[in-house]
């Protein structure tokens, strides 16, 4: 097997599914963490502990959970089908649902502790210079808690990338559709094709590196503006 | 309860008063479970019709007891923040003015953490200031500074209110850093009012003993600067017809020097001393009224007519002996006073 012939599908589909992941999780996160940072409710704990939940279960838990969620008669699956005409098992989109899932934890836990840390007196500062709340979420809280914006992007990114168990019980391994990096990586192995296997992990170990170092670099220069 | 509409009113009382309560619920912060809140023709809380307006829609200027500047903003970016925010129909207050009245001009382009605390607080001010506030609210906006970095900002505040003659409503702990500045004086006591009305006279009420710190009972004077005399090593203040001996003050002739005066500093004599006596700061005075008697203790407070009400506090068998009555003219003998400028902080009891 010679390296021209290297086949770049899997690649380029695994980053725009971490790409698309770490977008969705943002969006998500944001709410959760800043109500984890700041809620008084009995159910935090609750939720602290539903979000961690990835962490602690083996991928194929979830994967399986996720699995039967997905298809045809599960309860996200079902609603899809009726509507779209496919379930969502199988499909780059049950990936991207599982993986956003699956990385929840390495999103919200940095951005909670950034919201901790910011706290709520600036946005109370900004109510009494105009500002309403969005505006202040946007003007002086986000800027304030960017560190934690740029850890919870780069990890979840970075911990898409490497997710293996989760995407094969609920993508299977199609190629140009669900086939990501660590997947082609495995199949590889298991044809014994060592040329393509070295590459891709070489590849992918000293991407992850490269970003992991460019992160904590960062953090480090990047002045805190957190009194 | 309504507030002047102009002039430094100040919230003072001791920790657990409401007296930061009463601020957050004015600025829309926090809203009180009831209560109705209106400034000049505006409702601002009215719970009856369910009405209140977020602090953002208010009018106002905040300061706090610390800068809370936005650490990823230059103090150009934190000062223009509320300033962009307001509409510029409403805008009736612009950088120069502000930069040139805090004295700030030359800290614009430094980020927050390099700021001193003095530094920080000014620009806090500014930036309220820039909102072009119809009141501003200040929540012991000195407490977090030294004794030397107060003196260096209660003058900024004296003068923007003289030159933008926007009220404040300036809440404290602390007599000695608001003396200066009060106009209008509101004492709380556990989320009551226990007394409230100007300065001159708020501080000279009978009943308050038991109520308030009773080394602030007596009477504060608004007095100018008459002359000096060096060869004794005082200064003559004016006081309405009165002239007041202090220590030499190094103030040109003409300046206003407030002062305060304990009614346990101040005695009583019925008839005219003729310079027997070594006090030096004697005011003819009328007796408005006796004090309640059957207070525990041996003293009793006579509130004096000196042009303006001043307490005295004697013992009551001073009172017996010298048959003090209502209408009487008598002589208060002052023994000490304090200048305010010179007040070390001195927090509520």
């Amino acid at each position: 097997m010679d390296v021209a012939n290297f086949d770049f599908t899997a690649i380029g589909l695994t980053l725009k599914l971490a790409g698309i992941t770490v977008i969705l999780l943002l969006i998500v996160g944001t709410p959760v963490a800043w109500w984890l940072a700041h809620t008084r409710s009995r159910a935090r704990v609750f939720v602290e502990a539903v979000v961690a939940l990835p962490l602690v279960l083996p991928p194929t838990v979830l994967g399986f959970y996720l699995l039967i969620a997905l298809g045809p008669n599960g309860w996200i699956g079902g609603p899809a089908k009726a509507v779209t005409g496919s379930a969502l098992s199988f499909t780059f989109t049950g990936l991207v649902i599982a993986s956003t899932l699956y990385s929840l934890p390495f999103v919200v836990q940095p951005l909670h502790s950034s919201f901790e840390a910011v706290g709520k007196l600036p946005l109370e500062t900004a109510g009494s210079l105009r500002a309403s709340k969005w505006d202040a979420f946007f003007t002086v809280i986000s800027p304030l808690a960017l560190r934690g914006y740029i850890t919870a992007t780069v990890l979840g990114f970075a911990h898409t990338l490497g997710e293996f168990g989760v995407v094969l019980m609920v993508g299977g391994s199609i190629p140009g559709k669900t086939k990501v990096i660590s997947i082609e990586i495995y199949d590889r192995v298991e044809s014994l094709e060592y040329t393509q296997a070295h590459l891709l992990s070489g590849g992918l170990l000293v991407f992850s590196f490269l970003v992991l170092l460019t992160v904590y670099t960062i953090n480090r220069r990047l002045p805190l503006h957190v009194a | 309860m309504e507030f002047p509409g102009q002039g430094v009113t100040v919230l003072f009382g001791p920790s657990g008063s409401g007296k930061t309560t009463l601020l957050r619920c004015l600025s829309g912060l926090e809203r009180s479970p009831e209560g109705l809140f209106k400034f000049g023709d505006a409702t601002w809380q009215d719970e009856a019709r369910d009405i209140f307006i977020p602090v953002h829609k208010r009018p106002i200027g905040l300061v706090f007891q610390e800068p809370r500047l936005f650490g990823h903003l230059n103090v150009r970016s934190n000062l223009l923040y509320g300033f962009n925010r307001t509409p510029e129909s409403e805008r009736r207050i612009f950088l120069d003015q502000v930069t040139e009245i805090l004295g700030i001009a030359h800290l614009l382009d430094r980020r927050p953490k390099f700021l001193s605390g003095g530094e920080g607080q000014r620009v806090a001010i500014g930036r309220a200031l820039l909102t072009s506030p119809r009141l501003l609210l200040m929540d012991e906006p000195l407490a977090s500074l030294d004794q030397q970095r107060k003196r260096e900002i209660l003058p900024y505040i004296r003068r923007l209110q003289n030159e933008l003659k926007i009220p404040i409503i300036y809440v404290s702990h602390s007599l000695g850093e608001v003396l200066q500045l009060v106009d209008t004086m509101v004492l709380l006591k556990q989320g009551q009012v226990v007394a409230n009305g100007p300065v001159e006279t708020v501080f000279s009420q009978l009943g308050l003993r038991g109520q308030i710190d009773p080394t602030l009972m007596g009477a504060v004077f608004d007095t100018t600067v008459e002359d000096h005399e060096p060869e004794f090593g005082l200064t003559r203040l004016r006081f309405m017809d009165h002239l007041l001996h202090v220590p030499k003050q190094e103030a040109e002739v003409g300046r206003p020097i407030r002062i305060h005066i304990h009614s346990n500093d101040v005695s009583i004599a019925t008839s005219s001393p003729n310079n027997q006596t070594s006090v030096l700061n004697i005011l003819a005075a009328e007796v408005i009224e006796v004090g309640p008697l059957d207070a525990p203790g041996y003293s009793v407070d006579i509130k004096l007519n000196v042009g303006q009400p001043m307490l005295a506090t004697i013992t009551r068998k001073s009172l017996a002996r010298l048959g003090i009555v209502p209408g009487q003219k008598v002589y208060a003998h002052i023994k000490a006073l304090k200048m305010v400028h010179e007040w070390d902080d001195h927090p509520m009891q």
